[in-house]
């Protein structure tokens, strides 16, 4: 039922393959794998462009993922002001995704194992 | 002139340091606290009767009717203070640094100026007449230096209204509060202390300051304590010793009531007195480290 509509999701990853581990940040995770859920076609998109900002790499993270036309994110935990970046594009949040690897993550999304998140975790 | 007090490693005593040498200072001077994030100055010069003033910074505020989601202004804004997330402009006013560009860019006329409370500037007298000029960051903001900027600029007021020098009481560190606290200086005192944390945040406050290309000395208290690798850095490089502050139990307890150490004893005092009319000597000389 999770999977209703949700065409392309976004798990961060420490690295650009499915057995690499979760990244458990969000807008300091070194990227994410972006999956379509149907072909299941992956892509990696690199976050060093949000890494490197001083402040704010959260709200970058958040705009990269809209820019790849994602509906859903699953992550270790989102702070308030990407939370509030990424509620205002609709992206649906998945945090605690962590201590397992991407395919793992993606394989639980499928099976309908995740529920999720209706406030940043602090 | 004005002298800033300042330090990599925080605890070594730049405020002993500030109180003494603003109690000694032979002409009319202005006792000024930079570390917004957590001053202390007052508690050992003690000003009377100290009014504080709310301090602002201008910051957007959206008229979602003019907005036509063009996103040039988050474009503009390198804080993402400003973010287009799909059809929706959000404003994080608590990331903006008040550049007003995203104001300026803006096609449509839709942001218009708001405000955001920076802290407090405070303003006092001690009872032998030494003003007393300091800033209190708002307890949640995350950035000094706009409410510094404002200290500054009522520092640099005062002392070219009232013919005064200054002595500044920087934050620790070298980042950009630590910087910011240092601008105007004619002259920066080091103050660390003889162990490895002292030598090693000494070197990163002595390369960050450097490029300023304004005298600097060294102030080491708590001598005894360590080694002397501070002294063999301070030679190495160029930096003059101006003063050594033992590691003593007296002074400890004269700081613990709130005492200022150059009102300790005629010894400190001269002391104190001799470093201030060095500093003044320095402020007037040539850079040799820069």
């Amino acid at each position: 039922m999770l999977s209703d509509i949700v065409s392309r999701i976004a798990i961060t990853s420490e690295g650009p393959r499915p057995e690499d581990a979760v990244d458990p940040r969000f807008g300091r995770a070194a990227g994410f794998l972006l999956v379509d859920v149907e072909s299941m076609e992956m892509s990696y998109l690199d976050n060093g462009s949000s890494q490197v900002l001083a402040q704010g790499a959260g709200i970058q993270a958040a705009e990269n993922l809209v820019k790849a036309g994602v509906q859903v994110l699953l992550t270790g935990h989102v702070g308030p002001k990407a939370w509030t970046a990424l509620k205002a594009a609709q992206i649906k949040v998945v945090q605690g995704v962590e201590d397992m690897s991407v395919g793992e993550a993606i394989a639980q999304f499928k099976a309908g194992s995740f529920s999720y998140s209706d406030a940043p975790e602090r | 002139m004005i002298v800033a007090v300042a330090s990599g490693k925080g605890g070594t005593g730049k405020t002993t340091v500030s109180a003494s040498l603003a109690a000694v200072w032979k002409r009319p001077v202005l006792a000024v606290d930079l570390d917004v994030e957590e001053p202390n100055l007052h508690l050992f010069l003690r000003p009377n009767s100290v009014a504080g003033e709310p301090v602002h910074l201008a910051v957007p505020v959206l008229d979602e009717q003019q907005c036509s989601r063009c996103g040039i202004c988050s474009s503009f804004c390198q804080f993402k203070a400003i973010s287009l997330m799909g059809r929706h402009l959000i404003l994080f006013p608590e990331m903006c640094h008040g550049c007003g560009g995203c104001i300026h860019v803006c096609p449509e006329g839709a942001l218009g100026i708001g405000q955001r409370e920076l802290g407090l500037i405070e303003y006092g007298s001690t009872d032998d007449g030494i003003p007393c000029l300091s800033g209190r960051l708002r307890v949640g903001e995350a950035m000094s230096p706009p409410l510094m900027a404002k200290v500054r600029q009522q520092m640099r007021r005062i002392a070219t209204q009232e013919h005064r020098d200054a002595v500044i009481d920087a934050p620790p560190g070298v980042s950009c509060p630590a910087m910011s606290a240092v601008q105007d200086a004619d002259v920066i005192v080091l103050v660390t202390e003889p162990t490895p944390f002292g030598l090693h945040d000494l070197r990163l406050a002595f390369q960050a300051f450097r490029v300023l290309g304004k005298p600097m000395g060294v102030v080491i208290n708590r001598a005894g304590l360590g080694d002397d690798r501070v002294q063999a850095f301070c030679m190495e490089n160029s930096i003059p010793v101006l003063m050594e502050i033992p590691f003593s139990r007296t002074i400890a307890a004269h700081y613990a009531r709130g005492g200022v150490l150059s009102r300790m004893d005629d010894d400190y005092r001269k002391s104190f007195e001799a470093l201030a009319s060095r500093l003044e000597s320095m402020a007037q000389s040539e850079v040799s480290h820069a």
